[in-house]
């Protein structure tokens, strides 16, 4: 089937509640644009789309998608202003920021996560944090590289009896641990509940003068020569990182009088190494839920055939 | 948010061979503080390098304070790194190790001209740690690969490093691919020993 074909009947499935259109006769009309008048093939759409919608009295909202609605899992959507339909779990529900947002949270499916804003002034029915939802007609948004979805006065809103997992967004990334920052190693955390912040010389941001506890982290750089990855190592990763548990780092920065000594030594024993690291992103972290060390035998033969063929 | 962060400079794979023949560096801004970067002749600029290879000979060339100069051999050539009282990680990593041993580094390139007018590279080490034969050969078959790519992309239009390169540089990119290629030879060459033995 040619892509001029699909469009045509994507857009005549659109309008079959309102306007009595075959894909054909919409096919003629967009290949009359495309061919004859060398329009770009999604401007020809939404041309055709206009005409219909003229036709049958419709504002552009009316109809399904108002360019092509898609099913869409949330960690495909990498463009701006798309309309889809997703189905997925309220994860979480956070506070509003400003009076015009009814509600304001993150929605999963298998794929991963992503942010969702339901404005007041659309009327829509709250959802339910834990309610698998399927909702139609949403349109994707995009601010400094990262998407959200926004409900809308055209978005249907459908309760699932069902349950969905939700997937971690979970990324692999490969390179050479180039950097281990500061604030590695052994490090005290503000003891308040729920607090957990990392103490800068004995003290909280939040807390002040706390007495710490102790716990173990890397934060190291990872780089495959193209671009660089920041991973967080938490205790456990750390500890399988490095082979030093958190009571005999512990034991070492006492002997030295001196905690930087367990980031020094660490450094030693995992620098210049190649890692694999699988975890979900935060920001511009990847958070490490297990890691491999690259060091078997490498396969030269690959890239000698790829050379010789250049 | 995480575009007000600085991002950080990717360390570049290259071989000494090439890294040898670079001697031009440059600036992106008017900034004192701005990154200086090293044009590769095969068209990338580069204000990181990773390298694992051999230190094969290490030496305290200070006067007043240790100042310590490492070879560090690939299978191109051979890497020239200092490291002094400003480096005191990398300098006592230096003072400890008893060449020869596989080692990784981290570090800024560095030029300098000598007196007959010659521009002389060299690596101002961030980090020096040992590591093993496998790290050392995924780092050949790795440099070999970025290599290549960056040769596979000189003739490319919009190749910004690369029409740099051609201006400041009487240099043909074959003979890195070439280097490229002898590299991973010598592996393969290696590999086919440790089997018969």
């Amino acid at each position: 089937m040619t892509a001029l074909r699909t469009h045509a009947e994507e857009i005549a499935e659109q309008f079959s509640d309102h306007l009595d259109v075959d894909a054909d006769e919409v096919e003629e009309r967009l290949d009359n644009l495309v061919n004859e008048y060398k329009v770009p093939v999604e401007e020809a759409r939404r041309s055709v789309v206009n005409s219909y919608l003229d036709e049958a009295g419709l504002e552009r909202d009316a109809i399904r998608g108002g360019g092509g609605g898609q099913a869409a899992k949330v960690a495909d959507i990498d463009e701006d202003e798309q309309w889809v339909d997703i189905t997925a779990k309220v994860v979480d529900l956070w506070e509003p920021r400003s009076d015009s947002i009814s509600q304001v949270g993150l929605l999963g499916d298998e794929s991963g996560t992503i942010k969702f804003v339901s404005f007041k002034t659309s009327e829509l029915p709250e959802l339910d944090e834990g309610s698998v939802y399927r909702l139609e007609n949403v349109v994707t948004d995009e601010y400094q590289g990262r998407y959200s979805v926004k409900l809308n006065r055209t978005t249907t809103i459908t309760e699932l009896d069902e349950d969905i997992e939700v997937g971690d967004n979970a990324v692999t990334v490969e390179g050479a641990l180039v950097d281990i920052q500061s604030g590695s190693g052994l490090i005290k955390r503000c003891p308040e509940e729920g607090c957990t912040r990392v103490l800068q010389n004995g003290r909280c941001s939040e807390h002040g003068s706390v007495e710490g506890e102790f716990d173990l982290r890397i934060k190291g750089v990872l780089d495959d020569g193209n671009e660089v990855r920041e991973v967080i190592f938490n205790r456990e990763m750390t500890e399988e990182l490095t082979g030093v548990t958190l009571e005999e780092a512990k034991q070492r920065a006492m002997d030295a009088l001196d905690t930087t000594i367990v980031a020094d030594e660490m450094r030693e024993t995992t620098l210049g190494r190649y890692y694999s690291v699988t975890g979900p992103t935060l920001g511009r972290y990847v958070l490490a839920n297990e890691f491999e060390q690259l060091n078997g035998p490498t396969n030269a033969e690959e890239v000698l055939i790829k050379a010789r063929s250049m | 948010m995480s575009q007000s962060v600085p991002s950080r400079e990717v360390a570049r794979r290259v071989f000494a061979r090439e890294f040898n023949d670079a001697g031009y560096t440059f600036k992106e801004s008017e900034d004192e503080r701005a990154p200086v970067y090293l044009l590769l002749p095969t068209g990338e600029r580069a204000n990181r390098v990773f390298l694992v290879g051999t230190l094969t000979e290490k030496e305290d060339v200070g006067e007043d304070s240790e100042y310590w100069r490492g070879r560090i051999v690939d299978p191109t050539g051979t890497f020239f790194v200092y490291a002094g009282q400003y480096q005191p990680e990398a300098a006592s990593a230096l003072r400890d190790l008893e060449p020869p041993a596989y080692v990784a580094i981290v570090g800024k390139p560095r030029t300098f001209e000598t007196d007959d007018g010659q521009i002389n590279v060299s690596v101002r080490p961030e980090s020096i740690t040992t590591v093993d034969a496998a790290t050392r050969d995924r780092w050949v078959v790795e440099t070999a690969e970025r290599t290549l790519d960056r040769v596979a992309a000189f003739d490319e239009e919009g190749n910004e490093y690369a029409r740099m390169a051609r201006e400041r540089y009487d240099l043909s990119v074959d003979a890195y691919k070439q280097g490229a290629i002898e590299a991973l030879q010598s592996l393969e060459e290696t590999d086919e020993l440790a089997a018969e033995a």
